[in-house]
Formats: structure tokens, sequence, C-alpha cells
């Protein structure tokens, strides 16, 4: 579980984020969702510690990420896994070496141990026979459950996912979306997912955030969203025709 | 103020840099993997610049101070002194910070900006140390090697200009590069190349590890890189001669 207390964020004298209060449920599909440059890739790399905050506070499993020491926050690193946009695979590393990489940094294990556990991870994304491919010879789906394969490795409690969509085609966004829920489920992780594609929304989200001029400004599970009349939420995910006929089916209208 | 604000930030960058490694091993096979990268694959261009710089500063010699009142080992030995004290630490390390810099700048720079230094710092990773570091080690131990390869070049390049131009005998060169011969130029010179390596390697790390944007800013951080390296390089080196030699 993740806590957010009143975190503020600023860039300068530009504010981008004010009064942050929430929670991050263990075992769910966490959704924050908001509009291009709302913050909400600001929130998640101040949750996880890449940019500091302004004010405020995050707790995982109750114990404050500001306050934690160098050493204690290098050793709660290794119990988060993160899923960047760009993917972030090492390029002068093949597939395998960068799944073994935080193994082989971190894990007390012998080699064999490291590539079992490897070929564990990549068999679990559906990643087969690429081992000495390199990610530039990989499609972007492919980069994609390479990026969620290294950040399984270390058996993480925590499991950020930055844009897992973007550049994919509608199927390949549906596998890397059902992949996110299922090692959800599996391995109990509190996941926290960084969206603004609305098919995932709706196919895998247990809980929604709705980031909107800097504040919080909804949160609620996908059944609550459907019937929720948050006039800014509307507009921001009913907007298009599709979305507004799926909403009418949904409500039974 | 903003120069200030750089000096501050490199040396904190250095001391994440020189802190405690996660993963010895992995950071000894890295250093290697650089060494190659950083000191072998230069040895082409430092040895042609050092073969052809030899034989110029021995015609140049030979032409512009050409009397009888000038002793016969004088071209040797201007050979010898000016490729050891100068041309082999100072103008090649200025090379490498051409040719190695830009290449550490826009690595770092790239991972930078592609998000893969904050993949390592999620993963717990110390991102300073586990790029920079070896690359520091790496191009501190190999550049001393392709420096001693320069000043053989050099003095082989002259030798071979001489001969073959018939401009000065083989065994005047040869007394020449031995006359008057004291070992601490060479120790002098081995000194500056260290000194010039870690410059090369941690000023140009500093700008791609601190590089922001996309690949314009990559290419710019490049460019930095190797201004900067000169600077310093130019500065160290005027520097380590008073404190080295008078």
């Amino acid at each position: 579980m993740i806590e957010v207390r009143g975190l503020w964020k600023s860039f300068g004298n530009v504010e981008v984020l004010q009064d942050i209060n929430t929670t991050f449920k263990k075992g769910k599909v966490n959704q924050v969702i908001g509009k291009s440059g709302s913050g909400k890739s600001v929130l998640a790399k101040c949750i996880v510690g890449l940019t500091p905050l302004t004010r405020g506070e995050v707790l995982y499993n109750g114990e404050s990420f500001q306050a934690m020491d160098k050493e204690r926050r290098k050793a709660l690193r290794q119990e988060i896994g993160m899923l960047f946009q760009s993917s972030a695979l090492f390029d002068s590393l093949t597939v395998l070496e960068n799944v073994m990489f935080p193994l082989r940094m971190f894990a007390t294990m012998s080699v064999p141990q490291m590539r079992e556990r490897a070929d564990f991870c990549l068999h679990r994304v559906n990643i087969m026979g690429q081992d000495k491919k390199y990610p530039a010879e990989l499609s972007g789906g492919m980069q994609k459950r390479v990026g969620i394969a290294r950040a399984i490795a270390m058996q993480p409690q925590y499991l950020f996912v930055d844009e897992p969509n973007s550049g994919l085609d509608p199927q390949t966004s549906i596998v890397i979306d059902n992949l996110i829920r299922e090692i959800t489920e599996e391995f109990n992780t509190t996941t926290l997912v960084i969206t603004h594609d609305m098919n995932s929304l709706m196919g895998i989200a247990d809980e929604v955030y709705f980031i909107h001029n800097k504040h919080l400004w909804w949160q609620g599970t996908r059944a609550e969203l459907v019937k929720s009349d948050n006039r800014e939420l509307e507009e921001f995910i009913f907007a298009g025709s599709l979305m507004r006929q799926v909403r009418k089916a949904l409500r039974g209208e | 103020m903003g120069l200030l604000f750089h000096i501050g930030q490199y040396f904190m960058l250095l001391g994440e840099v020189f802190s405690k490694p996660e993963r010895r091993s992995v950071y000894w096979r890295r250093t290697v993997e650089e060494m190659e990268l950083l000191g072998v694959k230069s040895l082409g261009i430092v040895a042609l610049l050092s073969l052809f710089m030899g034989a110029v500063i021995a015609i140049q010699t030979k032409t512009n101070i050409d009397s009888p009142l000038i002793p016969f080992y004088v071209v040797g030995f201007t050979v010898r002194q000016s490729t050891i004290l100068e041309f082999s630490p100072t103008i090649i390390s200025l090379i490498l910070a051409g040719k190695v810099g830009s290449t550490i700048a826009a690595e770092i720079g790239s991972m930078r900006v592609r998000e893969q230094i904050d993949a390592l710092d999620i993963m717990g990773v110390n991102s300073a140390g586990y790029l920079i570091l070896p690359k520091i080690i790496a191009t501190a131990l190999i550049n001393p090697f392709l420096i001693m390869i320069s000043m053989f070049l050099s003095i082989f390049g002259g030798w071979m200009a001489g001969v073959v131009t018939g401009i000065i005998s083989s065994e005047n060169y040869i007394a020449g590069v031995q006359w008057d011969f004291d070992p601490y130029i060479v120790t002098y010179a081995l000194i500056k190349t260290v000194v010039f390596a870690v410059i090369i390697a941690t000023v140009s790390a500093y700008h791609g590890y601190y590089t922001r944007g996309g690949t314009r800013e990559v290419g710019i951080s490049s460019t930095k890189a190797v201004v900067y390296s000169d600077v310093v390089i130019l500065i160290a080196n005027y520097l380590l001669t008073q404190l080295l030699l008078l």
C-alpha cells in the first residue's frame, strides 16, 4: 500500500500539483488519469522518489520515504519495479542481460539461478527465443514486455507503469494491459498505472484517480466512474462519441 | 553564479561517483569494456597523428634552424623534447577529449533522455557510480599506454621523415634523441596524462549526466563536453607544468 499525504510539487514558480492526499491499494490496479500536462507523470516520479517533493510525504506500507536514509531508500527501491513509457531497456545489453541486470546488481544467487529467474520472467511475459536479441531488434510491444519482465525480476511489491500503451496498436495494448492485470493479481503488487488510454481504463482499472487543475479531482472505482456526474471527469473520459455510447450501455440508458 | 553552480554540482556528482559500488565484479567488467571502447579503439587515430606529427616536427626543425652553428643532434633532441613534454600528453589528450569526451557525453546523455538513468535509479543502482566510475578508471589506466605509444611513434615518425628525405642521418637523429635525456620528463608526461584522462572522463560524463530534453540537447552536451574538457585540460596543463617543472 502506498499513501500520499499533502503532496505539493512545483518547478520554480510553476505549481504542478497541490495537496494530493490518497492511498493506492495493494493487489489492485490503480490508474491515474488526466490530460496531457496535468502532472500525472510528475506525481508518479514524486512517489518513486525520482523528483523531490515541494511539500508532503509518501508512505510505503506506513514508512515515510522522505524520512528514510540513503541505504533504506536503496533497499526499498529493490522492491519497486517500473515500466517506463519508452521501456528504458539498456541498448548495449541483450534481452536476457536486461532482465538479469537487477539480479546481477543485488540478488544473492548463483548465475544459473539468475538465468532461471530471468527465463521465468521472460516466459511469464510470453517472450521466448529472443534472449540474444538487442532492444533495437524488438518491436515496441516486445520491448514493453521485456520491460515488464525486468520490472518483476526482483519480485517487487510495488509496480509503476508509465503510459504502457503509448505507440502500440490496440491489439498489443490489450495484451500489455492484461499482463499488468495478471501480474498484479499473481504477485499481489500495489500497481500504479499512468495513462490516458480509455480502453485500458475500462479494461483493467480497479481504482481510478483523476488529476485535474493540479488537484486530485476525483477518485473511485471503475463502476463509480461510469455513474459519476462529475462534469470535468465526464468531459475528459466521455469526450468521444464511442465512449459516450459505452457509458449509455453501461448505465442501461 | 552559473559557473559556481556547475563547479558545485560537478563535485557533488563526483561524490556520488566515488561512493561504494553495489557489486564490484559488475563494475570491473564494465571497466574492461570501457578500456576497449575508450582506449583500444582510439589507438588508430593516436598512431596516425603521432607518426605524422613527429615527421613534421623533424622536417620543420631541420628547415627552420639549418645553420652550421646548430649541433647535429638538434633535430632528434627537439622531436624528443616536444613530443614527450607537450605533444603526446597534451595535444593527444586534447584530441582524445574530442573523440572520447563526445562519446561519453553522447552515451550518458542519450541514456538520460531515454529514461535509462531513471530506470537505474528506480532499481536502487547508484547510476552515477555505475556509469561514470568505470570510465574514469578505464581512461586513467589506458591513456598512459596510449601516450607512451604516441611518444614512441612520434619519435619514430621523425626518424622516418629524416632518413627518407635525407635531411638527417639515422645516427645523428638517434644521438639527438638520446642526448641529455632526463627520465623525469616521462614521469611528468605520464602524471599529466592521468590528470587529463580523469578530466576528460569526468567533465564529459558531467555534461552527459545532466542533459535535459531530447536528441538536440544530447548534441549540445557533446559539444560542451569537448569544449569544457579542452579548457580544463589547458588550465591544468599550465598549473601542472609550473608545479612539476619549476
